[in-house]
């Protein structure tokens, strides 16, 4: 715009850029001031194809529903039925994902272990090791093997309901873990072997196993010393699901969780979390595919997590074919994260309710994400508990009521043909119509 | 009395079951072990005090996790031997492949031949005394405990290190980031004496050079990027 003076010219208005909006612009100049990447906690945050964008059409003429309240839809869920002598019993198919001590306090932990236990579901421990809030809490306890190994021993293997083998998170496949120094409190050290105060960050590749082969010897290994009692899960973030579904099978897996690109992680690279990974939508159908292919479609149960926030998501991942899923983010909210209750807190941070994602720091106005005993405080477990259970119920009775309308007596009898997408995309990653037409897009090619 | 047990004829579930079985109290404290062929996790998960004798090489994971059981191999052991082991101790009297004692939390393993690459990785408090030589990223991330080595060390020793304590008797083809040489003490002669003795190895240990973390990659630092 040539800045002509004459005022009979009409202006062109001053356009902000698509490209270069505020928040990128913001963005540069942080990275100039600093020299380093952003780190948060939390998913990708950008828009991707998701459970909004698919329906479920309901019952009709040619589909009977079932009675609300009156007609049963069962909840429950076993994983791990494949090699373990006892699998895990779900009543209700909504686990908690796996979140570290250390990230998370130990009240955190034992609000999770008590409000799964009074939902009759599972937790699932995190980097960091075992701790005795959530053992003593939770009465099915999974326990993650990860690549940093911190605080792993064989006592607290054996304590474990399941094991799960970490290979990835959605929020950022092939990278590690990440706790920086203000959160290395004594007891998160000491748990970890290491001096207080240090930014950890933890390993992306496991120590002494590479790729499937090995793993199938590691599983073997791990199933000699817990006696082959419990199940043993393997956790990857979406990448390339029909392969990682195929390969984790291969390696003896009992179930495979899959998480996508909107799962949440404690702290990671800001370019990680939005530009690595499939959204969750996308990897639901390859990896049932490859469970069909193996013939083993719900004998290897498969969990879906990333972005799961309601009933709807529950029963459509459930749809297209997964098991069970589990929510991490969702857990957190539940608990009291975020909740604008602390919003005066969060805007000394310079951000507000509904946006802190800087877990990491160890500020945590709710007092969950730290390890500071006075923002420790502000947090009681019985409560939280008391919340994540009631929204661990309602979800249910969400899913319950898209199953009955569906016509289905168990949430695992919902199928993609229950399902039509809102937009071509969404149509394509969970290979259902677009709505009010046949049309799948995508479906000549393979779904690999 | 000796309890002997046949890999080959009974099976690597009833081998595991059998020495899983003993406790502190048990008076099988002596075990021997044959036709182990090469097998994967051969006596893993033990937690008893007693003396298990491998006759012959293993597989992945010999020894995994182990605690408080003494563990002899007369042969040499695949890769990610004593893993995570939290006590005991377990000798081998051959080689030994990749990861060897990878994030062992405690007890001793010894290593009568060489080791492979990535000996020690993300070891938690373990102590580690290899006779002869070890492969290349040794010691990554290494937490806690000794590794003493009384050959040559390959490249990228210590790469990543947090604070174990390496001592290397021979020569280091490359230190890895953030790792450097640092002085030798008279209580370095003395904790290396001790752990030479205990690792039945009869070298001297003022021949021995030691390597720690300069702590430069502790919190993130612009001007130490190039060695993330
Ligand atoms: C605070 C926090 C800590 C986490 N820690 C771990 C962890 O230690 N190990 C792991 O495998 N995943 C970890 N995750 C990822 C979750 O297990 C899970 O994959 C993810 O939260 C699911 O997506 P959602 O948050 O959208 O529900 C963490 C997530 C959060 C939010």
């Amino acid at each position: 715009m040539r800045n002509d003076k004459s005022p009979n010219i009409p202006r062109t208005e001053p356009i902000m850029s698509a490209t270069f909006t505020p928040a990128v612009n913001a963005e540069i100049r942080r990275a100039a001031a600093t020299g380093i990447y952003d780190i948060r906690g939390g998913g990708a945050k950008r828009r991707v194809p998701h459970f909004d964008d698919l329906l479920f059409l309901g019952a009709s003429m040619s589909r009977y529903p079932l009675e609300g309240y009156r007609e049963r839809c069962n909840t429950s869920v076993s994983l791990g039925t494949r090699y373990a002598q006892n699998p895990i019993e779900l009543d209700i198919p909504i686990t908690i994902a796996g979140m570290s001590f250390g990230a998370l306090s130990g009240p955190a932990k034992e609000a999770l272990g008590r409000g799964a236990l009074a939902a009759g579901t599972s937790t699932t421990t995190g980097d960091g090791g075992m701790t005795p809030e959530e053992r003593d809490q939770s009465s099915k306890l999974v326990y993650q093997y990860l690549p940093s190994r911190y605080g792993m021993n064989p006592d607290d293997l054996r304590k474990a309901d399941a094991i799960e083998m970490v290979v990835g998170q959605g929020a950022k496949p092939g990278g590690g873990g990440m706790l920086l120094g203000q959160k290395i409190s004594d007891r998160v050290a000491e748990m970890r072997t290491l001096p207080k105060g240090i930014d950890q960050r933890s390993a992306c590749r496991h120590p002494d196993w590479t790729g499937p082969d090995d793993l199938e010897i590691k599983i073997l290994e791990l199933r000699e010393i817990t006696g082959w009692k419990v199940p043993i899960y393997v956790k990857v973030g979406a990448t390339r699901p029909y392969f990682d579904t195929t390969l984790a099978v291969k390696a003896g897996a009992d179930v495979v969780v899959i998480d996508g690109m909107q799962g949440g992680t404690a702290a990671t690279q800001d370019v990680f979390i939005e530009h690595v990974g499939l959204p969750t939508l996308a990897c639901i159908r390859p990896a049932v595919k490859a469970l069909q292919d193996l013939g083993l479609h719900r004998e290897v149960q498969l969990v879906v997590s990333g972005g799961i926030r309601n009933g709807a998501d529950v029963a459509k991942a459930m749809a297209l074919g997964a098991d069970a899923v589990a929510i991490g983010t969702a857990a957190l909210i539940a608990l009291g994260d975020n909740d604008p209750k602390w919003e005066a807190d969060y805007q000394k941070l310079g951000t507000t309710a509904g946006a802190y994602d800087d877990w990491h720091e160890g500020q945590d106005p709710a007092g969950i994400t730290t390890q500071d005993p006075d923002l420790m405080a502000r947090f009681d477990p019985v409560e939280g508990g008391r919340r994540l259970r009631n929204y661990l119920k309602v979800m249910t009775l969400e899913a319950q009521t898209i199953a009955r309308a569906c016509g289905k007596n168990d949430l695992r009898n919902l199928e993609p043909e229950d399902l039509c997408a809102l937009t071509i995309e969404a149509a394509a990653m969970a290979g259902v119509p677009l709505a009010g037409t046949s049309w799948v897009p995508g479906t000549s090619g393979d779904i690999t | 009395m000796m309890q002997t047990f046949d890999l080959e004829a009974e099976g690597l579930r009833a081998l595991n079951t059998a020495l899983q079985a003993q406790t502190r109290e048990t008076n099988q404290t002596s075990w021997q072990v044959l036709n182990p062929k090469g097998a994967h996790a051969v006596a893993v998960g033990l937690d008893a005090p007693i003396d298990v004798q491998v006759k012959g090489s293993t597989g992945y994971y010999c020894g995994g996790m182990n605690k408080q059981a003494t563990i002899r191999v007369a042969g040499s052991v695949g890769p990610g031997a004593a893993e995570n082991m939290m006590s005991g101790r377990i000798i081998v009297e051959g080689d030994a492949s990749q990861y060897a004692g990878a994030t062992g939390h405690g007890g001793m393993l010894v290593i009568k031949g060489n080791a492979a690459s990535r000996c020690g990785i993300s070891m938690k408090g373990i102590d580690i005394v290899v006779h002869g030589n070890i492969g290349h990223m040794s010691a990554f991330m290494a937490q806690s405990g000794t590794l003493v080595v009384c050959g040559d060390a390959g490249d990228a020793l210590g790469d990543s290190l947090y604070e174990a304590r390496l001592f290397v008797r021979g020569s280091v083809q490359s230190l890895g980031a953030d790792c450097v040489e640092k002085d030798m003490r008279p209580e370095h002669i003395e904790l290396l004496r001790g752990l030479l003795e205990a690792g039945e190895c009869d070298a001297k240990p003022e021949e021995f050079k030691r390597y720690g973390s300069a702590r430069k990659l502790y919190n993130f630092d612009i001007d130490n990027a190039g060695d993330y």
